[in-house]
């Protein structure tokens, strides 16, 4: 038995266990995913973080340890935010001809759940730092975390009410929008691209190819529409 | 893909750079992000090696945010106290930029093909 424990004091002080463990809980979460048929309920991410918290929890291991492997993955958010302009120029060409209607309804969309997420959280009484880690809630992950960090909010937080969004969105965005008769697949993409990002494209994606292209853009565009003006705004009121 | 991986990198690099430099509101990726935007309507296309390489990193994309979402822990008292708050903003708000994004949206499509018919 202290065989036992020595090896796991070894361990737990390496950055491989944290990093290994990382991996292979976001591919049960992965798994579990795909064997629901991708409900928005059941998110790798969201599966991995809550399981990888509880483990943390339970073995009393502190965030920094635990970092201390995670970072390897932590770092390609970067490269892979980057990267995101690929897909960005892809769908462009598709989404060409309703570009000025698209660029409207992106302005207040994003506008609105922004705005609104930062009010509402401000009338409940939350803390500016709460609140800054909320307004950029719509955008894709990486990009609302890099806001966040720019506005003094919480990344972390920031990253779990993304997550959520999207959930949220995912699900409860097309019986909405079907009881409201908002049924143009390229209205529904779009709206879901906008709130709740890649959750909200890959939801749009069982809707046709049409509200996935829509949507794809929307994140896309969101992120960077975002990214640019909210920090100033922000900086100008505050 | 080593040339693909190091032009993210690079770009990313120089996004860093003119955000620190500038003291530019912006996060650093983003910045890099516009410029290989602008690098593929130069180039007007996506290089297979470039596609290949960034398909790999965005088809895994979420596992990325894991690490960072874990850091929810160090906050557990701040959201035991506002817990109400996130939930509510985040409902309203996600549900709201829904509706009012999808009825924009379908308002002017409607607009236009009335026009044109």
């Amino acid at each position: 038995m202290d065989k036992v424990a020595n090896v796991w004091v070894y361990l737990s002080a390496n950055p491989l266990l944290h990093l290994t463990m990382t991996l292979v809980i976001y591919q049960i979460g992965e798994w579990l995913s795909q064997r629901s048929g991708r409900s928005p309920f059941l998110n790798p991410v969201l599966i991995s973080v809550v399981s990888l918290s509880f483990i943390l929890l339970l073995t009393n291991t502190d965030y920094q340890t635990y970092f201390e492997g995670a970072q390897f993955v932590h770092f390609l958010l970067g490269p892979a935010t980057v990267a995101l302009a690929i897909p960005l120029y892809n769908q462009f060409q598709q989404v060409r001809r309703s570009a000025g209607a698209l660029a409207v309804a992106l302005v207040s969309g994003s506008a609105v759940a922004a705005g609104s997420a930062g009010f509402f959280a401000w009338v409940s009484g939350a803390t500016p730092d709460i609140i800054t880690s909320l307004i950029p809630k719509s955008v894709t992950t990486p990009i609302a975390m890099g806001i966040a960090e720019k506005l003094d909010g919480l990344p972390s937080l920031t990253a779990a009410v993304v997550i959520l969004s999207g959930i949220i969105g995912a699900s409860l965005g097309p019986p909405i929008m079907n009881f409201l008769g908002l049924i143009d697949s390229r209205a529904q993409g779009l709206a879901l691209g906008v709130a709740s990002h890649g959750i909200g494209a890959g939801r749009a994606l069982q809707i046709n190819e049409t509200a996935a292209a829509f949507a794809g853009i929307a994140m896309g565009l969101n992120g960077l529409l975002t990214a640019a003006l909210l920090p100033v705004i922000w900086k100008s009121i505050f | 893909m080593l040339a693909a991986l190091t032009l993210l990198l690079v770009l990313q690099l120089i996004g860093e750079a003119f955000v620190a430099y500038f003291n530019f509101p912006v996060p650093g990726p983003v910045v890099g992000m516009v410029l290989l935007l602008v690098i593929l309507f130069l180039r007007g296309g996506v290089s297979p090696s470039l596609s290949q390489t960034t398909q790999g990193l965005l088809q895994r994309l979420s596992l990325l945010f894991v690490p960072a979402g874990v850091g929810v822990t160090t906050h557990l008292a701040l959201i035991k106290d506002s817990w109400q708050a996130i939930g509510l903003a985040v409902v309203i708000s996600t549900v709201l930029g829904i509706i009012v994004t999808a009825a924009v949206m379908t308002v002017f499509i409607r607009t236009r093909n009335n026009g044109d018919g």
